[in-house]
C-alpha cells in the first residue's frame, strides 16, 4: 500500500481491539478511527475501558488481539507476511516519543524542576543541545502560562500548574499525537478551567488529541468527535453537539442523563 | 472590575480588636523539679565517671597515647577502611541487582534472588567467613574453559585469592543479601507513576530507572544504607575467621598480647571506630542533602 498526500493514513486506527486483566475482559473489540488533527474525545462510566483503550496506543497496556495502528504501523509489532513479530523494546520506545500522555495523577518527576521536568526527554532522547533545550522549554512553559515558576519544584506548584507542567512536558517531544487520560480529574474544581484552556489553544494549534474526559462542556465546545464507550466497547460516535443534546443510543442517554 | 469597599464596611468586618490593642498576657511557667533533680544527677554522674576514667591506671593513657598514631595501628586502620569501602560498594551493587531480579518477569530470576537472599541471610556472617576461608580447601584450583574438557586456563585457588579479597568477598556477599531488601524497598517507594511517565516520554525502562526511579529511591535507600556502612565497619572486626589479621581490631589485639596490656588497645581501637563512625555520618548527612531535592515544600 502506497501513501499520498490525498489519501493520508489516519493517525490511529483501532478494529476489534481487546484487551483482558486474567478474567476481567475490559476490551471487547473497540473500533475507532482518529485523523490528523482531530480531536476527539473519550467518554464513557468509569470501568468501560476507556482509558486501558488509551494507554493501548502507546503500549503502556499491551492489546491482545486485534488490529491497533498508529500512524499506519502496528502498535509494538511488525507486520511482515501476514505474522506480527514483536519489536525489540527500543524501537517501542523510540515510537513512544511521537506519542505525548498527560496522566490524571500529574507523574510530575518530584526531584526536579518544572523546566528540569520539560528539557529531560528532548535531552536525554532526542541529544538536543542542553541551551537550545532550554530556551524551548522556557517558551513552552510561558505558553502554558508558567513563565514565572521555571525554578519551582512539583511540590511548591498547585495541582493546575503541575498538569500544566506536564502537558508542556509532554509537548517537549514534539509528538504528532496528544493522548489526556482524564487530565483534570484530580484536580480542584477551581483549576479545571486553567487546564482545559492550555488544551483548548493546544487542539485550536492544530495538535491530534484524544481526550478521556468527564468534562462534557469542553467536549462540546472543542472536540470535533465524541465518543462514546460502555462495557469494552465503543457504543456510539458523532458530533458532540448532537451527541450530548440528541443521543441515539439507550445506553448513552442513560449516561448523559446522569452527567449533564 | 470590582468596585472599591467603601471604608466603613471593611472596618466592620475587622476582627474585634486587634492583636496589639490586647493585654499582654502574664505567664507563670511550670516548674519541673524532678526534671532538674533528674539532670543535674547525671550531669554529677558523668563528671565523676569521667574524672575517674582519666586518673584511673588500668584504662593506661599514656599507653594509648603511645599507640593511638603507631604505625602499624594506622595501617590497620586503612586496611579496615578499605575492608569497609570495597565490600560496601560491591554489595550495593549487587543488592541493586538482586532487587530488580527479584521484581523480574522471569521466575528464574526471582527464585534465584530470593534463594540468595535464603542462604546468606540466614547464615551467620563469621560462618561464611570461614567458608571462604577454606575456599582453597574445597576448590584447590580455578579453571576457566569449557565444562568437562580440558581447561585454557587453570590456577591455584590460593593464589589467585589472598585473604584480604577473601575477606572482602565474604563481607559484600552477605551484606549484599541485607542490601537488596533495602534497594527493593526504596524501589517499591517510588510511585509506578514515575516510570509510566518516564516510558511515555520515549525512555526504556533502563533510562526510566537511571535517570528517575532510583534517583527517588536514593532518599528513601540512605539512611539505613548509612545505617549498613556503620555496621560494616564494625563487622570488619570478623575477618579473622577467614583469617586475615591486618584489621583494626586483630591488629591491635596482637599488640596488646605482645605488650601484655589489652585495655589501653582496645580504647585504641575504639576511637579509630569512632573517629570512622563519625566522619561517615558527616558524609551521609550531606548525600541526603543532595537526594532531597523537591521534597517538600520550601
Amino acid at each position: 500500500m502506497t501513501l499520498t498526500t490525498e489519501n493520508p493514513v489516519p493517525m490511529v486506527v483501532a478494529q476489534g481491539v481487546t484487551k483482558s486483566f486474567g478474567t476481567n475482559h475490559v476490551l471487547k473489540g473497540v473500533n475507532l478511527e482518529v485523523q490528523r488533527g482531530q480531536v476527539l474525545c473519550l467518554i464513557g462510566p468509569s470501568g468501560s475501558g476507556k482509558s486501558t483503550f488509551l494507554r493501548c496506543i502507546n503500549r503502556l497496556e499491551t492489546s491482545d488481539a486485534g488490529i491497533l495502528t498508529v500512524d499506519g504501523s502496528p502498535v509494538g509489532y511488525k507486520e511482515k507476511g501476514g505474522k506480527f513479530y514483536e519489536l525489540h523494546p527500543k524501537v517501542i520506545a523510540a515510537k513512544r516519543r511521537e506519542i505525548g500522555m498527560v496522566f490524571q495523577r500529574f507523574n510530575l518527576f518530584p526531584h526536579k524542576t518544572a523546566l528540569e521536568n520539560v528539557i529531560e526527554a528532548p535531552v536525554l532522547l532526542k541529544k538536543i543541545p542542553k541551551a537550545q533545550a532550554i530556551a524551548q522549554a522556557k517558551e513552552l512553559l510561558t505558553r502554558v502560562g508558567l513563565a514565572e515558576r521555571f525554578d519551582y519544584y512539583p511540590s511548591q506548584l498547585s495541582g493546575g500548574q503541575q498538569q500544566r507542567v506536564a502537558v508542556a512536558r509532554a509537548l517537549a517531544m514534539e509528538p504528532e499525537l496528544m493522548l489526556f487520560d482524564e487530565p483534570t480529574s484530580a484536580l480542584d474544581p477551581e483549576l479545571v478551567g486553567e487546564v482545559l484552556e492550555v488544551m483548548q489553544d493546544l487542539a485550536r494549534s492544530g495538535m491530534t488529541m484524544i481526550v478521556v474526559t468527564h468534562e462534557m462542556a469542553f467536549a462540546r465546545e472543542v472536540a470535533d468527535t465524541l465518543v462514546f464507550m460502555d462495557g469494552g466497547v465503543v457504543v456510539e460516535t458523532g458530533n458532540p453537539r448532537e451527541m450530548l443534546s440528541n443521543p441515539q443510543h439507550e445506553r448513552t442517554k442513560e449516561f448523559l442523563s446522569k452527567v449533564l | 472590575m470590582t468596585t472599591p469597599t467603601p471604608p466603613s464596611s471593611q472596618e466592620a468586618l475587622a476582627p474585634q480588636g486587634s492583636p496589639a490593642e490586647s493585654e499582654p498576657r502574664v505567664i507563670i511557667k511550670r516548674k519541673h523539679p524532678l526534671r532538674t533533680l533528674a539532670a543535674t544527677l547525671i550531669v554529677i554522674f558523668a563528671a565523676l565517671f569521667i574524672i575517674d576514667a582519666s586518673q584511673r591506671p588500668a584504662y593506661d593513657w599514656s599507653t594509648v597515647g603511645l599507640y593511638i598514631f603507631d604505625r602499624r595501628v594506622v595501617q590497620a586502620a586503612v586496611n579496615t577502611l578499605q575492608l569497609t569501602i570495597y565490600s560496601m560498594v560491591i554489595a550495593v551493587i549487587l543488592g541493586l541487582i538482586l532487587a530488580v531480579m527479584r521484581q523480574s518477569p522471569n521466575p528464574i530470576l526471582r527464585s534465584v534472588s530470593w534463594f540468595y537472599l535464603w542462604l546468606f541471610r540466614g547464615t551467620p556472617v563469621y560462618v561464611q567467613l570461614v567458608f571462604w576461608g577454606l575456599l582453597a580447601v574445597i576448590y584447590q584450583t580455578v579453571d576457566i574453559g569449557i565444562p568437562f574438557m580440558q581447561p585454557w586456563v587453570s590456577f591455584e585457588t590460593t593464589l589467585a585469592f589472598n585473604a584480604f579479597t577473601l575477606a572482602v568477598i565474604g563481607l559484600a556477599m552477605n551484606e549484599a543479601a541485607y542490601m537488596a531488601e533495602i534497594m527493593r524497598s526504596g524501589l517499591m517507594s517510588v510511585d509506578h507513576g514515575q516510570e509510566e511517565a518516564a516510558v511515555a516520554l520515549g525512555m526504556t525502562w533502563f533510562q526510566s530507572m537511571r535517570r528517575i526511579v532510583i534517583p527517588q529511591a536514593m532518599r528513601v535507600v540512605i539512611p539505613p544504607t548509612g545505617n549498613e556502612v556503620i555496621s560494616m565497619l564494625k563487622t570488619t572486626s570478623l575477618v579473622i575467621a577467614v583469617p586475615y589479621s591486618f584489621d583494626l581490631y586483630s591488629r591491635t589485639r596482637d599488640i596488646s598480647s605482645e605488650i601484655f596490656n589489652p585495655i589501653p588497645l582496645l580504647l585504641v581501637a575504639s576511637i579509630w571506630y569512632l573517629a570512622f563512625t563519625s566522619v561517615l555520618m558527616v558524609g551521609q548527612h550531606f548525600l541526603e542533602k543532595k537526594y532531597s531535592r523537591g521534597a517538600g515544600k520550601k
